[in-house]
């Protein structure tokens, strides 16, 4: 286990004017890892997101990145990139234009500053002569990555990077997302689509009204879930609807084909079996939602009843 | 793939420091992208000449504005129609566009966070837009002045210029005269281009913020037009896209002019702090913040008006200058100068026994209303007698003159009789057939007390 930590966050709180936007905030994450921030809107992700870029300063709390203390606005190391609300490109300018005028504003060549590498890193090769205002989201955020990209950066943080993309450029980020972290980058993102937290992230941070509501592993989070809503598909629907109301720790949720049931994992173990020692094929048994998306909804949910 | 770039990518520098050259070629970079920058260069730098160009060569020239009358006589006639047009007009908007929206353009495509990021220094983005806006509005009137003066000499030629006392400029002299003008007017176009930034940093992605350089010209100038006392006048900077009138006068009325560049530049600084002030208290994080807003411009208007009050009593104590600073016998001055020097002018096209100033001993008797008001201030009732003398002739010549004095000092003088002297007639001279210079003339009166006309 990496136990070198490139974010350590202890009591972090952040106001705009009378709203609390981060509310005690601890974070710890460690280096090479990607870490998912997932909350609702207003959640206060973004104000977290724009503290570890450097854009504010938090009103109290410590925050150590890369081992450095940030005490004040863009005061945080280099070798932290990324994005927060979009990834702010000229659209004026072509794709190569773009990554050019960021590593001329670094102080590299724009011969030998890799605009070339980053540009095919993240698919964007084709276009790379054409000007950003015909892109759409999708290449915009690509080409967001590309900019970060071009940093060699040792922390990356994203805002949303899946938004806007087709499947194929999604598992295209997400690929160079998981070398940049087998490489050693630490990469924290937000997203609102669990399936891209639970593709990528080994760890996942859920924030609800500017507090910490869950951070760890995914696994435990899973193992912290109560009952989950499965769909079950079998030979014999009726039978198996009779077998799951006598099965104990079973609630079988309506009348409705196909048979949806809830049920923590050791009960749908047990009618699992039973299924099967009944004769009945089972041909589908699927969560409703996803363990990472259930345990959100019910941590934000308890945690709005909190306040 | 990423290990190998990764381990390609220099870090930014040594310092981690993007250096405000960088950050300037950057913003540089972003204006000249624009296709409504590239339009506006382009437009600046070939329309004024094509114009100057086009009018010169018609027979109706555009005789109410400041030296147009003299396009048919010289190229650098058109240079400075251009500057009166640029005056009210193109600069402001030039302006407008360019230093009203260069922190406004970020706020509207969402990359001010990025920018930040990349760069970590608002004081270095704050002076890089600032140089990088000053750099483009000074290409664009470069090309305003270059452009016309062009279009001038090429359509009509590089001849001498009658000045605004109707003294005659060499050509040299002129040449110089309407470099030194264009240049003076930089200080009011600086004064524009730091409200165009305090615009454009308090208002954000409003439209408000991308018009205030305009709308503060527009209501400068309207100011302008006001019966204001003199002191009131030269204390807003409106008042240097006019003052180098006074370049165009011997001896050189050269106190106004530095009195109204002196303050464009005092407002030049103090708009440009503001927004300097401003910029830097703006929190970036939140997502709501596109702009101070109204409130901020508010409290930024507060210390413009200190400023015109306090400029007010430093030029009133100053220079003496009280009232509308249009005066009688200033008006009586100012004419039978410009009259000696466009008799000698006319008396020349004529072919007549030359005479000086100085043998004319030209004088003037004017009165306002029919001699029914007081007179002194603006207005197009002033009525004038010249009288003057010729060598060997013992009475004394007299014409009439209708003036029209408007409130900056300009007037134009029409000539009402006898008509051999300043009615409508063509001359004929080595450029060809030109209107009687006596028949109307421009002229300027001296708004400060002390100065003095030749």
């Amino acid at each position: 286990m990496n136990t070198v930590l490139a974010i350590r966050a202890r009591g972090i709180t952040k106001c705009f004017g009378d709203v609390v936007a981060l509310d005690g905030i601890d974070l710890d994450v460690a280096q090479g890892q990607i870490h998912g921030l997932v909350g609702p809107n207003g959640a206060g992700k973004t104000t977290l997101l724009g503290l570890l870029l450097g854009l504010a300063v938090a009103d109290s709390g410590r925050l150590e990145i890369l081992g450095t203390p940030v005490r004040r606005a863009l005061a945080v190391p280099d070798g932290v990139a990324g994005f927060v609300d979009g990834p702010g490109l000229y659209p004026s300018l072509t794709a190569r234009q773009n990554l050019a005028a960021l590593a001329a504003l670094r102080g590299g060549d724009a011969r030998t500053a890799g605009i070339d590498g980053v540009l095919a890193e993240v698919g964007l090769t084709d276009v790379a002569d054409d000007k950003a205002n015909g892109f759409s989201l999708g290449m915009r955020q690509r080409l967001g990555l590309a900019a970060a990209l071009l940093t060699g950066p040792r922390l990356l943080v994203l805002d949303e990077p899946s938004n806007g993309l087709d499947p194929a450029g999604k598992k295209h980020v997400h690929g160079v997302l998981t070398r940049l972290a087998a490489d050693g980058t630490t990469v924290v993102l937000s997203s609102h689509r669990m399936d891209d937290v639970e593709a990528l992230c080994s760890e996942v941070t859920i924030v609800a009204t500017g507090r910490v509501a869950f951070s760890g592993p995914l696994s435990k989070l899973a193992a912290e879930s109560r009952e989950l809503d499965y769909r079950l598909l079998t030979s014999d629907p009726p039978a198996a609807r009779l077998l799951a109301a006598d099965t104990a720790g079973i609630g079988v949720l309506d009348d409705a084909e196909p048979l949806v049931v809830r049920a923590p994992t050791p009960a749908l173990d047990e009618l699992v079996a039973r299924l099967v020692r009944a004769g009945i094929a089972l041909r589908e048994l699927t969560p409703v939602v996803s363990p990472l998306e259930a345990a959100f909804l019910a941590l934000t949910d308890e945690q709005e009843a909190g306040r | 793939m990423t290990a190998t770039i990764a381990a390609d990518l220099a870090p930014p520098d040594a310092a981690g420091r993007v250096t405000v050259a960088r950050g300037y070629r950057f913003e540089l970079l972003k204006l000249v992208s624009q296709w409504r920058i590239r339009l506006l260069v382009l437009a600046c730098w070939i329309a004024p000449g094509l114009f100057v160009a086009a009018v010169s060569r018609q027979s109706s020239l555009p005789a109410d504005t400041l030296f147009g009358r003299w396009m048919h006589a010289t190229g650098w006639a058109g240079p400075l129609v251009m500057l009166g047009f640029a005056g009210t007009w193109a600069l402001p908007l030039v302006t407008s566009v360019v230093a009203g929206d260069v922190f406004a353009a970020e706020d509207r495509l969402g990359t001010w966070r990025c920018l930040l990021v990349a760069v970590r220094s608002p004081r270095r983005i704050f002076v890089a837009k600032a140089l990088a806006s000053l750099s483009v509005i000074l290409l664009l009137v470069a090309g305003l002045g270059s452009s016309s003066a062009l279009g001038g000499i090429a359509a009509v030629g590089d001849r001498p210029l009658v000045g605004l006392d109707g003294h005659l400029l060499a050509a040299g002299d002129a040449a110089g005269k309407v470099l030194l003008a264009w240049v003076c007017v930089l200080a009011p176009t600086l004064a524009l281009a730091g409200i165009g930034l305090l615009g454009s940093v308090a208002l954000g992605r409003s439209p408000m913020g991308l018009l205030l350089p305009a709308v503060v010209a527009l209501t400068l100038q309207l100011a302008q037009m006001l019966p204001l006392p003199v002191a009131v006048r030269l204390a807003l900077p409106s008042y240097a896209f006019i003052a180098w009138n006074g370049l165009f006068t011997s001896p050189q009325q050269l106190g106004p002019l530095l009195i109204g560049i002196v303050v464009s530049l005092v407002w030049a600084v103090t708009a440009t702090a503001l927004a300097y002030l401003l910029f830097l208290r703006r929190d970036f994080t939140n997502l709501t913040s596109g702009g101070s807003g109204r409130r901020a411009l508010a409290a930024g208007a507060l210390p413009f008006a200190g400023l015109v009050a306090v400029t007010v009593a430093v030029v009133a104590a100053a220079t003496g200058a009280t009232g509308a600073g249009i005066e009688q016998g200033k008006v009586e001055s100012s004419l039978a100068t410009a009259f000696a020097h466009l008799y000698r002018m006319q008396t020349a096209q004529l072919n007549r026994p030359e005479v000086t100033e100085a043998q004319l001993a030209a004088t003037a008797a004017c009165n306002k209303g029919g001699g029914l008001l007081a007179a002194e201030g603006p207005g197009n009732d002033w009525r004038c007698v010249v009288t003057w003398h010729l060598p060997g002739v013992e009475a004394a010549g007299t014409a009439v003159y209708q003036l029209d004095i408007s409130a900056d000092g300009r007037f134009v003088a029409d000539g009402d009789g006898p008509k051999e002297v300043n009615g409508y007639f063509l001359v004929h001279t080595p450029i060809g057939d030109q209107p009687n210079p006596l028949w109307q003339f421009d002229g300027n009166v001296a708004l400060l007390p002390t100065a003095s006309k030749g």
